[in-house]
């Protein structure tokens, strides 16, 4: 039996090293003349450890390595290949001791089934994972109406954020009497921090397309389009070979199955604006036009593209929808709360060790996802906080940690699921400092058609800027929480309606923060500048000249080996100096 | 008019189509690596689309650039997983090596521009740079220099 090695090559990997350890891979073997099968696949999740290496004689009896270099990849061969294989930097395996075996059992893993498993450009791989048979089954077996109840009998709810139900809104679609609709993939993943839909295009963008044939079926749309973020030029890539192959094989075109359903299947490539991610702002684009959104009524399902019915579902939706189609709602229904079915895919990053991407059932609890399955802290620093929902979301506290994970628990604490990302932030973070962070994006991206979200973010903006400088009063934190109801109140789409919340969650859960730097002019957690001072302590500075070699503005003084001195009025309070001193002789405070 | 031609080829891929004009002038964009006033007018006069519309869409989307940009365009990643991994001190690095100032900038010599971007999406590397294609994850502000050196 010949040896298969795959190695992910998403995004993350390459950015880890992961082309470099292909090519090393690809040269041991062929200096060697061993007899293996290297594919290329995506993302498996744990991007905390890319590069990573699986390697296998039998599929159920394969290990994966993680941190993988160019330098220690023949060894691993060698080993598997001699039958002692390599037991350091095991992550998952069936046979070895993984250190992530444990977390990877208590996913479950649907949108992301064949994520890191399959190459994403062969639709043999997917072929081969039951790969347009849902398709097959829907269009031979279903009716339409069968189909849209099914979904709706799952309980799936939109993953791009707002969570409508999707069943209900293919049915909204259906109900429109045209002969023109289309069928809209929502792939402008815009939130920072979140990147699932990236990963789920890049390694399997088949079960994207087949999702979306089969609700193009089911509403009856024959036009159908992908907007994708130009960010993402891998998924991009993707995307337009396997529309290539499936076109080829028949899944897309005319005629598909022999019937007279025909579906063609374009992409959109963004050009870089946040508020697009909104459905009808996103339409206008794909349209030509400047991103704004429009007044809903109507809804894209009575009047979208063009004027026509269009059904409008982000990519993990899509990703969802050949699994129950095959498994059957029943199935999918059995996972997840009592409203929210199913499951979720976040995307963990910050400070926490297993940063990555995961799927677990809905009904989780925060403490289970950043513990249990995301391995807990990275830094020897206290947990802080956890960022959900980017920058319409909101940050909750250590108190909130038992939480479910599920639309409407979330909701309640003021933050929002939203796409899935999960920003887990430690006692470095300065809290007003991101509230901050977020405004400046959302002021930065606000398209400027609503007053209150064109001038409102702003005018917050200037309020946290100033308290982050010291320079904020009480009644600033007021003057916040109207502008957030104001904003909130006259806002046309989600972007306005949802801006406030990091300020609101931050003011709700960490006010006392606000009040430091308010009332004591300091910042805790050290981040605002205004407010911190660098210094050199003397007992400790034994004058090594290294701080004042990394001053970018020069403003250390001192000979060698004699006490250095910082000059507080040049200082830009970048930290280099304190960063770069071996002998903990800066304070920073 | 510089790569009149390769305009000509694009105007001609789409003119007629749905939506065209947003990716047409990412086209257009390619060519000349950015959006000249005199291509904007070109398209416009053989388009027949309104200047002051393709002037609207160009001036909206941040990925347009209305002026000459550096050989190298490097992304600093602001996305929040950068954000609390100190994206600031690669910000303020690549700046102090390149000698430039503030958040969008090109070099004297045309070789690199340094733009922030909201988000790269390997939020598990973070802080990350992408210059052209390439993603560089896990950054400290040493780190910096090699990699600037490559593309020098």
């Amino acid at each position: 039996m010949s040896l298969v090695i795959k190695v992910g090559l998403a995004s993350c990997g390459l950015a880890a090293g992961a082309g470099e350890v292909y090519d090393a891979i690809l040269k041991h073997i062929k200096k060697n003349k061993i007899d293996a099968e290297v594919k290329k696949t995506a993302c498996i999740g744990m991007c905390f450890v890319e590069p990573l290496v699986e390697i296998y004689k039998e599929e159920k009896k394969s290990i994966t390595y993680g941190d993988v270099t160019p330098e220690n990849v023949g060894d691993i061969i060698d080993a598997f290949s001699k039958g002692k294989p390599v037991e350091e930097n095991v992550i998952i395996s069936n046979i070895l001791k993984g250190s992530e075996n444990k977390t990877f059992k208590k996913q479950k893993r649907i949108v992301l089934r064949n994520c890191g498993i399959i190459d994403p450009v062969s639709i043999k791989d997917y072929l081969e994972k039951d790969g347009y048979s849902a398709l097959e089954k829907s269009m031979k077996s279903m009716s339409r109406e069968e189909i849209i109840n099914e979904i709706k009998n799952s309980g799936l709810r939109g993953r791009g954020g707002a969570g409508f139900p999707t069943g209900l809104k293919w049915q909204f679609a259906y109900n429109a009497q045209n002969e023109k609709k289309y069928i809209v993939c929502n792939a402008d993943e815009g939130d920072p921090g979140a990147f699932m839909d990236r990963s789920v295009l890049e390694g399997d963008p088949h079960s994207v397309i087949e999702g979306m044939i089969i609700g193009a079926y089911a509403i009856g749309a024959d036009e159908g389009y992908i907007y994708c973020r130009a960010e993402y030029p891998l998924a991009i890539k993707h995307l337009e070979i396997a529309i290539e192959q499936a076109t080829e094989k028949g899944y897309l075109g005319n005629k598909i199955f022999g019937t007279d359903f025909n579906f063609e299947l374009h992409i959109k490539k963004g050009a870089g604006a946040f508020v697009c991610g909104e459905e009808t702002a996103l339409m206008a684009s794909i349209e030509g036009k400047r991103g704004m959104p429009a007044i809903r009524p109507p809804f894209p399902a009575q009047s979208g593209l063009w004027g026509k019915p269009t059904n409008i579902n982000n990519v993990e939706t899509f990703a969802n929808i050949a699994w129950i189609i095959l498994n059957g709602a029943k199935e999918y229904a059995k996972y997840g709360t009592e409203k929210s079915k199913g499951t979720k895919v976040f995307a963990l990053a910050g400070k926490i060790k297993n940063s990555g991407l995961i799927e677990v059932p809905m009904g989780m609890s925060l403490r289970d996802v950043i513990y249990d399955v995301g391995g807990g802290m990275k830094t020897e620093r206290p947990f802080k906080g956890v960022q959900l929902g980017g920058p319409s979301g909101g940050c909750l506290p250590a108190e909130l940690l038992d939480t479910i994970v599920d639309y409407d628990s979330i909701n309640k604490t003021g933050a929002i699921m939203g796409s899935g990302g999960m920003v887990v932030m430690d006692t470095s973070s300065c809290m007003v400092d991101i509230a901050k962070f977020f405004l400046n994006f959302t002021q930065n991206e606000s398209c400027g058609k609503c007053t209150f979200c064109r001038v409102g973010t702003k005018r917050m903006l200037e309020i946290l800027t100033k308290i982050s400088e010291g320079k904020g009063k009480m009644e600033d934190l007021d003057t916040l929480e109207e502008l957030s109801e104001n904003i909130k109140k006259g806002s046309l789409c989600g972007l306005g309606q949802t801006a406030p919340n990091p300020v609101l969650t931050t003011l709700k859960y960490f006010r006392k923060e606000y009040i430091a730097h308010i009332n004591d002019k300091i910042c805790p957690a050290g981040v605002c500048t205004a407010l911190i001072k660098y210094e050199i302590i003397e007992d400790k500075c034994i004058g090594c000249t290294v701080c004042a070699m990394k001053c970018p503005v020069n403003c250390i003084s001192g000979e060698r080996k004699q006490v250095h001195y910082i000059d507080q009025n040049a200082c830009i309070k970048c930290g280099a100096c304190y960063d770069a001193c071996k002998f903990d002789a800066i304070k920073k405070g | 008019m510089k790569y009149k031609t390769e305009i000509d080829i694009a105007i001609n891929k789409f003119i007629g189509k749905k939506g065209a004009l947003i990716p047409l002038l990412q086209n257009a964009q390619d060519i000349e690596g950015y959006l000249s006033k005199e291509i904007m007018s070109y398209i416009s006069e053989t388009t027949g689309i309104k200047l002051a519309h393709i002037y609207g869409v160009a001036t909206f989307y941040t990925m347009f650039r209305l002026k000459p940009q550096g050989k190298h365009i490097i992304r600093v990643c602001k996305g929040t997983a950068c954000h609390v991994s100190n994206a600031n001190s690669i910000m303020n690095e690549i700046n102090n090596q390149l000698n430039l100032s503030g958040e969008e900038d090109t070099t004297k010599d045309g070789n690199f521009t340094v733009i922030s971007v909201a988000c790269l999406g390997c939020c598990s590397l973070a802080p990350v740079i992408m210059v052209d294609d390439n993603t560089y994850g896990k950054l400290t502000p040493d780190s910096i220099g090699k990699i600037l050196k490559k593309y020098e």
